[in-house]
């Protein structure tokens, strides 16, 4: 009898490999045709897929706006399926919300779509610039096998202030932030449903990155908090629902960030006494804290040195 | 001489570069290949003694940011008139781009240490060698666990940064004693691009746009001249000492790669006696 045992047991792994590969994205609706995915809160490795950040799409009446998608042709060919299982209608749209490679490295898998590529006017020279390094990584970050096929896809259309896309009864609006996060940041805004897409404007639970601009981000989030959202899409973290109190806690981490690196200046301090002292009261309040928060020093010291 | 040094030892490494990418591991601690194709293009069959005891050199274990790596070398004996340090060159062995700067001094700066940042492109043996003013060279090394910084992302906002472009600031010491060694750090604004990123419109490598040289002086004394490239970070930050004893001013000038040339003038008040 045990034959037949380890046979099944073997077409019982095949048929969950299989599975995982022909499975589409877990996605939720979080308003009437607006779909989310929720990344792991995680640093990319092969293990996780580098599935790490928050995606998904709007439906229309005549088609689907997507909002990111992933960090690999693998997840966002994953994405497509979700869209699929959903929905027929024609994808018109492939936003990317900013250049890091968790929310760009899927688009290679929707070019056979027939979509309009979006992004900030200032996406295509991110794009440039790091598109090569980030390829570069990727066999590393989420394994040889998901990297391939992998490539950077330059928007062809750009925002620059804000645009609507319609979506057939259904207008999105996009709109382009002076640097913060990054220097290319975009956000979405659904009336109809008051959704908020605030990509990486917004981290919840896990330590926001600083890879644009310290000063430019916290002056940005006065714009963010001034918009009627019932609620709003993180790149990271759980949706939040309350608003504008959803962003206090980053409020007070990039504020606490601005205030410790100037004083460490003003006393002559050195980027190294810096990176050692500050941010260490946030230490507890954030997921991968220990990864980012020296980083992030590093990042305001050297722009707020020029202060 | 000093330019063809720096360009024979990039074209060795820009060969290390193209078969780079071949390689399945990172330089371990011990690995001295890259250091004996470099040590006879910068210095020749000179005999290099150990460093310990005259500099040291502070470095990151790991980098939290291969891009932005702050680093220190550090005089351990003082610059005297007749015994000082009068150069300081910084090796990063696994860089394209390995000698990273050489710093000219003299007695006048008190003391010979420097610090600055510098972009690290692998995990890689940091090298600070001293020429002291009886020629003789010392060394010392650290092994740091870095990788991508010379082909790292451009900068965070590059059109703040271009708009920047050729800004300085001197950051002066609270006080400042005659006859005794300040710190002082000179920040230039600028991309120093590596011209290791390639432009997908293009298709052609974006061109190197890096500091080759910045000179300071003091009421026309030489307080510190910098030869430079790629493998400075960002917005070039040096600090250094220098010993006023009298009020005066700093000059500064500084040449890119594209033959632009940058000047500042920086006044500062000694105060009178203690």
């Amino acid at each position: 009898m045990r034959l037949p045992m380890a046979l099944f047991i073997m077409i019982w792994s095949i048929m969950l490999t299989l599975d995982a590969r022909a499975q589409p994205m877990s996605i939720e609706q979080i308003a009437p045709g607006i779909y989310l995915h929720s990344g792991k809160q995680e640093d990319a490795f092969p293990y996780n897929r580098g599935d790490i950040a928050n995606l998904g799409f709007i439906v229309g009446k005549s088609g689907v706006a997507v909002i990111d998608t992933g960090g690999s042709p693998f997840l966002g060919d994953q994405l497509k399926q979700a869209i699929r299982s959903v929905t027929d209608l024609p994808i018109k749209y492939v936003i990317n919300t900013h250049v890091h490679p968790d929310h760009i490295l899927g688009d290679s898998a929707f070019t056979d779509q027939d979509a309009v590529f979006v992004g900030s006017a200032r996406l295509p020279g991110a794009m440039q610039g790091r598109g090569p390094f980030y390829l570069n990584r990727l066999p590393q970050n989420v394994g040889p096998d998901d990297a391939k096929g992998a490539a950077i896809v330059l928007p062809t259309q750009v925002v620059d202030g804000e645009t609507s896309l319609d979506l057939g009864d259904r207008t999105i609006v996009l709109k382009s932030w002076p640097t913060a996060h990054t220097d290319n940041d975009l956000t979405v805004w659904d009336p109809a449903t008051k959704t908020l897409w605030a990509s990486d404007l917004l981290f919840v639970n896990r330590i926001p990155v600083l890879d644009g601009n310290l000063s430019g981000w916290l002056s940005d989030l006065d714009g963010l908090a001034a918009i009627p959202a019932s609620q709003v899409v993180p790149g990271h973290g759980p949706l939040v629902t309350e608003w504008p109190a959803g962003l206090a806690d980053q409020r007070r981490y990039l504020t606490i960030l601005r205030d410790e690196v100037r004083a460490v200046i003003a006393r002559h301090g050195t980027m190294e006494q810096a990176m050692d002292g500050v941010g260490q009261g946030e230490k507890g309040k954030w997921l991968l804290f220990g990864l980012y928060n020296r980083r992030n020093v590093s990042a305001a010291f050297a722009e707020l040195e020029w202060e | 001489m000093r330019s063809r040094s720096f360009l024979a030892v990039a074209a060795v490494a820009l060969w290390g570069v193209v078969t780079g990418p071949s390689r399945a591991y990172a330089a371990e601690a011990d690995d001295l290949s890259r250091w004996t194709d470099i040590r006879p293009m910068v210095f020749g069959g000179a005999a290099i003694a150990d460093g310990a005891g005259i500099i040291a050199l502070d470095t990151p274990v790991r980098a939290e940011d291969a891009a932005i790596v702050p680093i220190t070398i550090q005089a351990l004996v003082p610059q005297n008139p007749d015994r000082y340090i009068a150069k300081l060159s910084l090796i990063i062995d696994e860089n394209p781009s390995p000698l990273v700067a050489v710093f000219h001094l003299s007695p006048l700066n008190g003391s010979a240490t420097i610090s600055t940042r510098v972009r690290v492109n692998d995990y890689t043996n940091i090298r600070a060698v001293a020429e002291l003013s009886d020629g003789k060279l010392v060394m010392v090394s650290r092994y740091v666990k870095a990788a991508g910084g010379c082909s790292a992302p451009a900068g965070k906002d590059m059109q703040a940064a271009m708009a920047r472009l050729g800004k300085m600031k001197m950051i002066l010491p609270e006080k400042i004693l005659p006859g005794q060694p300040a710190v002082y750090q000179l920040l230039l604004s600028h991309p120093n691009n590596s011209g290791l990123q390639f432009d997908q419109m293009t298709r052609n490598y974006i061109p190197a746009h890096y500091v080759k040289s910045i000179q300071v002086t003091f009421d026309g004394k030489p307080v510190l001249m910098v030869e430079s490239n790629i493998s400075i970070s960002e917005d070039p930050s040096f600090h250094f000492s220098w010993m006023a004893d009298r009020s005066g001013s700093f000059e500064v000038k500084a040449v890119d790669s594209q033959e632009k040339v940058f000047t500042g003038a920086f006044p500062v008040t000694v105060s009178s006696g203690s």
